[in-house]
């Protein structure tokens, strides 16, 4: 190896040693906010404690622009190529009482950015934070916890269940008709 | 060189069944017309009691020369031990049976076990985890099943939901090699079982709803490498189309039709996926095996005819050059797949000898092809089939028919059969005694409404609202006889719901099969008639086997547990107040939750 080659590698050591001691002084998410953590269990050792609220969540839920938005987005991000309508198929229904990762509008909103385990992927990439907001409380919806009056009416097509606004209750699930 | 021997055996095969005919059952004289169809011996050797790949043989019959069990004594068949696989998942495996130890795969996260067949209860000689990543479960399209292992050279040899050809040491059930070959971060998952041909495993890939560009490969059984990858679309070269491409269509004919076929690189990212069946005739060193539904499912995003999807390639397993191609379904509006088993026969058609391949196909036709050039001989429909018209045999084109064309914004009514097809994957089984093909299948119809839909990888690629009905008649599901040379159905059993089991046939002349709701059944293989049923603990999907155990009496091998895309409803836990969960199959089984629960249990039967 030449003198010059060394010190080539000499001089990109020290460059990539210097980028290693840059710091982050102020982390900002470009998607803006949405960042807290929000537990993925409702155990803790030691007592309870209060689960944290977003701001944001309350004011999606009851805004019959932003639920009719999320509507949209499930489609547009292939939301339902694997939870169908709501009903589920790769990955697991959304309008039934049952949640693997709580029903709050803020643990649905930390599965969709950050995704879960067996095979919810990672959005976080690809949707802006407010239309995670829009998202969860679409899905939400779906199970009849926002108020009606601003969940989704009536589809243009061919219907697969009744309006997010009208859904037959829970309690019918798995009985024949 | 084998015929002689082969027509003399199936002269007294003919000559039996006669017999048998006349002393059980007075009315079935006509149906027992001398069976002078028969696989080549050289794809379906003589039977040795053992089942070392889940179609039993190359030419993929699942016809099974023991006689213990018969039509007499069916009836009296006991439970001989149970095993619990752990996974609650829809259970399409093919147990494996050689020597004295029997083999499974469960469903992910695809456990091997080998289970000691010469011990009293069968105890485990080894189980092999090979801990796939979880985050495949999301990406399969339709439950997480297996369809079972292949055995060779004292390996076990078998695919993982993540992407993974293993073998094993079937002896210790040891790691040999394992090959990568699958990434789930496009959405591309390995259901199939896998078939071992002269040293090579074949494998490929499913992902058609995820629009993952499908592929087989062969792995080098050895040592795992890839011997050679042919894609199921794209240029030329990497379908491994060459000079020895010989397809008998014109429609099948010219230069990189792969790309051409297609609106720009649509064709990337358009499936033609390999989940199915394999089969090998060793006599001219031909394998057979389909290609799945072209991505998306919406037909307007990719005018054309999408080759090579929907259709069947023969390929020299040596090299993967394909020496034929016939599409059942060009430009394919309603997801029919075309991947289904294919077994492979020789009879006299119209006077002359041929060497035929028989697929029941997804579309609802039985297709008799001329497996030397890929020529269809004849096409009749096995059930409601509404979507087409029949099959033009002059150009060998599909005749669809446009009222039920689907499309963007297009609410389209009553299509038959479904996306599910009249048949899917659920293997046939064909006796060369009776001559009849036992197909399980579905009656199902369905709405379909054509979407727009974005490509973003690892998550689906559909465009397609669907909904599913019972069929005409009300039952979901039948199991029906098929007389090959007569060209029409022997007999039919109704089922309420889809048959999404296999079924094997033995020289006992008793057909195996099981329904969703759990009932193991055998029936006449002349008649139909329900001879003996048993009520395993959940629906059954998987596919029946029969072998001689190591004291020498024959035993028949079920997996019970529901689920696959038909099963989804229970094995997903879906909510069947969406039309459209699992890809519109849930609205054809609401009443499945309250018919069966999830399990995942081997049941073993035996006369007392
Ligand atoms: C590739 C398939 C796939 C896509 C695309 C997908 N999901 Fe999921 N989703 C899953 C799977 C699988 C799970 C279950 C994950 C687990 O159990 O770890 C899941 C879980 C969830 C859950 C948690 C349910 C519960 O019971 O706690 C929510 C909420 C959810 N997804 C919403 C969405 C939304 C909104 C989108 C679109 C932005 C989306 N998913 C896209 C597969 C998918």
């Amino acid at each position: 190896m030449t003198h010059g080659a060394v010190t080539l590698l000499l001089v990109i050591l020290a460059l990539t040693g210097c980028q290693r001691e840059e710091r982050d002084t102020r982390p900002q998410s470009a998607l803006g906010s949405g960042e807290q953590p929000t537990p993925v269990t409702t155990l803790e050792p030691g007592g309870q404690r209060p689960s944290p609220a977003d701001n944001k969540a309350a004011s999606f839920e009851a805004n019959a622009f932003h639920l009719s938005e999320g509507k949209r987005l499930f489609g547009w991000f292939n939301c339902s190529g694997c939870h169908a309508n709501g009903g589920g198929g790769m990955g697991p229904a959304l309008m039934d009482e049952k949640w693997l990762y709580g029903s709050s509008i803020e643990s649905i909103h930390a599965t969709i950015r950050d995704g879960r385990p067996k095979g919810m992927p990672s959005f976080h990439d690809k949707i802006p934070d407010d239309q995670i907001w829009e998202l969860a409380a679409f899905v939400r919806s779906l199970s009849g916890n926002v108020p009606s009056s601003a969940a989704p009416q009536r589809n243009d097509d061919m219907m697969p269940h009744p309006s997010e606004n009208r859904l037959p209750d829970a309690a019918t699930l798995g009985k024949s008709p | 060189m084998t015929r002689m021997p082969q027509l003399a055996a199936a002269g007294l095969h003919a000559g039996a069944s006669i017999f048998l005919a006349v002393a059980c059952l007075p009315f079935m004289a006509e149906a027992a017309e001398p069976a002078l169809i028969s696989p080549p011996v050289s794809a379906a050797p003589p039977d040795d009691g053992q089942w070392m790949m889940p179609a039993k043989n190359y030419a993929s019959t699942r016809y099974s020369e023991l006689t213990e069990i018969n039509e007499g004594n069916v009836k009296n068949l006991q439970v001989a031990f149970t095993f619990s696989t752990g996974v609650n998942k829809g259970q399409e495996a093919a147990p494996l049976v050689v020597g004295g130890t029997m083999y499974i795969v469960s469903p992910f996260p695809n456990v091997v076990y080998a289970l000691d067949l010469t011990k009293p209860g069968a105890p485990m000689k080894w189980k092999f985890e090979p801990n796939p990543e979880p985050a495949a479960q999301g990406v399969a399209c339709c439950d997480v099943v297996n369809r079972g292992a292949a055995f060779a050279d004292n390996r076990i040899f078998f695919n993982t939901l993540d992407g993974h050809t293993i073998a094993l040491d079937a002896s210790t059930g040891q790691p040999i090699w394992n090959a990568h070959i699958g990434n789930i971060n496009i959405g591309e998952t390995i259901t199939m079982a896998p078939l071992v041909v002269k040293g090579k495993v074949l494998v490929g890939n499913s992902g058609g709803e995820l629009g993952v560009r499908g592929w087989v490969k062969a792995l080098d059984a050895g040592d795992g490498r890839v011997v050679w990858t042919a894609y199921g679309t794209g240029p030329d070269k990497d379908v491994l189309i060459g000079p020895d491409f010989k397809p008998h269509y014109d429609m099948d004919k010219g230069k990189d039709l792969g790309v051409t076929t297609w609106p720009p690189d649509a064709w990337k990212i358009g499936g033609g996926n390999m989940w199915g069946w394999i089969s090998y005739d060793p006599d001219l060193n031909l394998i057979f095996h389909g290609t799945g539904n072209p991505g998306p499912w919406n037909p307007d995003l990719r005018p054309g005819d999408n080759k090579w999807t929907s259709g069947i390639f023969a390929r020299d397993p040596d090299t993967g050059a394909a020496k034929w191609f016939y599409q059942w379904s060009p430009h394919d509006l309603h997801d029919y797949d075309g991947i289904n088993e294919q077994i492979l026969l020789d009879m006299n058609w119209q006077g002359k000898p041929r060497k035929v391949l028989v697929r029941p196909e997804r579309n609802g036709y039985l297709y008799i092809l001329d497996r030397t050039t890929g020529e269809v001989l004849s096409a009749k429909p096995f059930g409601p089939v509404n979507s087409s018209k029949g099959v033009d045999l002059k150009t060998g084109r599909l005749i669809e028919n446009p009222d039920k064309q689907t499309g963007t914004g297009k609410v389209v009514r009553d299509i038959c059969p479904t996306a599910s097809g009249l048949k899917d994957w659920q293997p046939s089984a064909f006796s060369p005694k009776t001559g009849l093909l036992y197909i399980p299948h579905n009656n199902l119809c369905m709405d379909e409404e054509g979407v727009e839909v974005n490509y973003i990888a690892g998550t689906p690629y559909v465009g397609m609202n669907v909904r599913m009905i019972a069929g005409p008649g009300g039952n979901r599901g039948a199991f029906t006889a098929w007389d090959i040379a007569a060209e029409k159905p022997a007999w039919s059993v109704k089922e309420n719901f889809p048959v999404w089991s296999g079924a094997v046939v033995t020289a006992g002349d008793v057909v195996f099969y099981g329904t969703m709701e759990g009932w193991f059944k055998a029936v006449s293989a002349k008649t139909g008639e329900l001879l003996w049923q048993f009520k395993t603990s959940s629906g059954i999907i998987g596919q029946p086997i029969t072998y001689r155990g190591p004291d020498g009496h024959q035993y028949v091998a079920i997996l019970s547990g529901v689920g696959g895309w038909a099963g989804a409803i229970v094995s997903g836990d879906l909510d069947p107040r969406d039309a459209t969960a699992a890809l519109g199959f849930v609205n054809a089984m609401k009443d499945l939750k309250d018919a069966t629960t999830a399990g995942g249990t081997l049941y073993v039967f035996r006369l007392p």
